[in-house]
C-alpha cells in the first residue's frame, strides 16, 4: 500500500515487474542449484538404491537407442548432401566425409540424443514424479525412512550422466554411416576411402570433446526432469505444466551448455 | 501435567504466501492415548500432520518428541526419526509401480536392510492383520479397491511396529460400512502396538470410535479439547455447529 503513495502506480508498474520477474528468476536459478547439489550429493554417498538405478539405466538408455539411432542417421545423411552441395561452391566436395565427421561427433550427436531425451526422458520423468508428488508418495516415502532424492533423484541423474555419453557414441557411429550411405549410394563416393579419409581425420578429442558434453547434457536433461516433477503442484494440471516446463527448460538450457562448452573447447 | 507429553506442538506458526495456517497450536499428546483433531476443512489440519512429520518446517514454534525438539532435524537423523513414526495418509499414497507386498514391506527393504524374503514374509503377516489375505500380496495398488488401498495403507504404517501412528482423513471417500471397518482396524492395531495415535478427520462417527479425546481445530489454534462423550454434552457454540452441522453460526461468521 505505501509504494503507491510514492510515484504513481502507472509509472512504477514496468520497473516493479522488471523487479519481480528478476527475483523471481533468480530464486529459481538459486533453487534448481540447491536441488542440484543435494541430487549430487545423494549420488555420491551411500546409500545407494542398486535396483533403482538398473531400472533407470534401462529406460534412459537402452529404450532411448531406436529414437536416437533414428535421428543420428538421417541428420548424418542429410548432412553428407547439404556438406556435398555446398563444398561444391569452392571445389570442396571431396572433404564432405571429413566435416561431416566433425560435425557428427562434435556438435550434433551430443545435441541432438540430448534432444531426444529431453523430450523421451525429461518428460517421462517430470510426469511420474509430478503424479507421486500429487498422490502423496513422495511424502509417504520420507515417512517411510527413505530419502525421495537417494531412491528417485540420484538414480535418474546418474543414468543420463552414464547413459547420454553411450548413446553419443551410438549417434556418432550410425550418424557417420548415414553420412556414408549417401556419399557411396548417392554420391558415388568410394566406401572405402570414405571410410579411410574419416578415421585418419578424426582426432581423439573430436570424439571426446562430444562424450564430454553429452555427460553434461545428460545431467541436465534428467536433472530438469526430476526438479520439475518434484515441485510439481496441484494435481493433473500441475503434473502437465511440471512436464512442459521439463522439456522446455531442459532443451533451451541444452543449447545454452552447449554453446559455452563448445567455445571452451574451441581452444583445446 | 508431570509426565512429559509423547508429542507436543508448542506455539508452531505457519504461513502461506502470507497467509497464516497455524497460529500458534499448542497441542500435546500423552503416550499411549488416541488423539483426534477435528475441524472444518481448510483449517490446517493436514498442515498440523506434516510439521509434526517433519514433512514440512514449521515459520516458528516446536515439535517435541519425548520432551525433544525435532525441528529442523536433517539427513540421517531425520530419517532414523521417522523409524518411530507410522503414517496412513488420505489416499494410502501406495507405490504404484510396486506390487502390494513391496509396498506393505518398503521401510523393512529400502531402510532397515531386510532380505526380501523375510520382509516379504512379515509384510504378509501385517496384511493378514488388517484382513487381506496372502492373494493380493502380488497385486499392483491399481487393482484395489479404496477401501482395500487403505487396508494396505495401514499395513504400511504398522509393519515396523511406530511408537507413533498418524492417520489423515483414514475414512474419506469410504462408503459407511467399509470406513466403519477401517476405523475397527485402525483401533485394534493402535491398541496392539500399544502406540500414541494422532488423527485428523472431519468425519465425528470415525473420531468417536478411534479417538481417547478430541480436540478441535480453527483458525490454526485448537478451540475446544474433551472426550468423545464431552462432545456430545459441550454447550460451546463453535463445537456445536460443527457437530450439528449447521451452515450459520460461529464457525462462518465472516466478522
Amino acid at each position: 500500500m505505501s509504494e503507491t503513495t510514492l510515484a504513481s502506480p502507472a509509472v512504477l508498474a514496468p520497473l516493479r515487474l522488471l523487479g519481480r520477474s528478476t527475483l523471481s528468476a533468480l530464486r529459481r536459478v538459486g533453487s534448481v542449484a540447491h536441488f542440484a547439489a543435494r541430487g549430487v550429493a545423494a549420488a555420491a554417498t551411500p546409500p545407494w538404491f542398486a535396483g533403482q538405478l538398473r531400472r533407470q539405466l534401462a529406460a534412459v538408455g537402452y529404450f532411448s537407442l531406436p529414437v536416437v539411432g533414428l535421428t543420428a542417421v538421417f541428420t548424418g545423411a542429410a548432412l553428407a548432401l547439404n556438406i556435398y552441395t555446398g563444398g561444391g561452391r569452392f571445389n570442396a566436395e571431396q572433404v564432405m566425409p571429413q566435416i561431416v565427421a566433425l560435425g557428427i561427433t562434435r556438435e550434433l550427436a551430443p545435441v541432438l540424443a540430448a534432444l531426444m531425451l529431453a523430450g523421451r526422458v525429461s518428460a517421462a520423468i517430470a510426469a511420474e514424479l509430478g503424479a507421486m508428488r500429487a498422490t502423496e508418495q513422495i511424502d509417504a516415502m520420507q515417512t517411510l525412512s527413505t530419502d525421495p532424492f537417494r531412491y528417485l533423484v540420484a538414480p535418474r541423474l546418474v543414468a543420463g550422466v552414464v547413459m547420454l555419453p553411450l548413446l553419443t557414441v551410438v549417434a556418432d557411429l550410425i550418424g557417420v554411416a548415414g553420412g556414408w550411405l549417401v556419399a557411396t549410394r548417392v554420391l558415388h563416393f568410394n566406401p572405402t576411402v570414405y571410410i579411410r579419409n574419416t578415421m585418419s581425420f578424426l582426432q581423439g578429442w573430436d570424439v571426446g570433446s562430444g562424450l564430454v558434453k553429452a555427460a553434461v547434457f545428460g545431467f541436465i536433461v534428467t536433472l530438469m526432469g526430476c526438479f520439475h516433477g518434484y515441485n510439481a503442484k496441484g494435481g493433473a494440471r500441475g503434473v502437465g505444466q511440471a512436464t512442459t516446463h521439463a522439456v522446455v527448460s531442459a532443451s533451451v538450457l541444452v543449447f545454452a551448455a552447449d554453446y559455452l562448452l563448445t567455445s571452451f573447447f574451441a581452444h583445446t | 501435567m508431570s509426565t512429559v507429553p509423547k508429542l507436543a506442538w508448542k506455539g508452531v506458526h505457519k504461513r502461506f504466501e502470507g497467509a497464516p495456517v497455524l497460529d500458534g497450536l499448542d497441542l500435546a499428546v500423552e503416550a499411549g492415548r488416541s488423539l483426534v483433531i477435528i475441524g472444518g476443512s481448510g483449517q490446517g489440519k493436514s498442515v498440523t500432520l506434516k510439521v509434526a512429520l517433519g514433512l514440512m518446517a514449521p515459520d516458528a514454534g516446536e515439535i517435541a518428541l519425548d520432551g525433544q525438539d525435532l525441528v529442523g532435524l536433517r539427513g540421517a537423523a531425520r530419517s532414523k526419526l521417522f523409524s518411530r513414526f507410522g503414517m496412513l495418509f488420505q489416499g494410502a499414497a501406495l507405490f504404484d509401480s510396486l506390487s502390494v507386498w513391496e509396498n506393505v514391506a518398503f521401510r523393512l527393504i529400502n531402510a532397515d536392510g531386510v532380505k526380501r524374503p523375510a520382509a516379504r514374509q512379515r509384510a504378509i503377516e501385517a496384511l493378514e492383520r488388517v484382513r487381506l489375505g496372502g492373494e493380493v500380496a502380488d497385486l499392483y495398488p491399481g487393482e484395489l479397491s479404496g477401501g482395500m488401498q487403505k487396508r494396505v495403507g495401514l499395513a504400511r504404517a504398522v509393519v515396523a511396529t511406530p511408537e507413533i501412528i498418524f492417520f489423515d482423513e483414514p475414512t474419506t471417500g469410504l462408503d459407511p460400512i467399509t470406513a466403519a471397518a477401517i476405523n475397527d482396524l485402525i483401533v485394534e492395531q493402535v491398541r496392539r502396538l500399544g502406540c500414541t495415535a494422532v488423527s485428523i478427520t472431519h468425519d465425528l462417527a470415525s473420531a468417536r470410535t478411534i479417538g481417547d479425546e478430541i480436540a478441535m481445530l480453527n483458525k490454526g489454534r485448537i478451540i475446544w479439547r474433551g472426550t468423545p462423550a464431552e462432545l456430545d454434552r459441550t454447550d460451546d457454540p463453535r463445537v456445536r455447529q460443527f457437530v450439528d452441522g449447521r451452515p450459520d453460526g460461529p464457525l462462518t461468521d465472516r466478522r
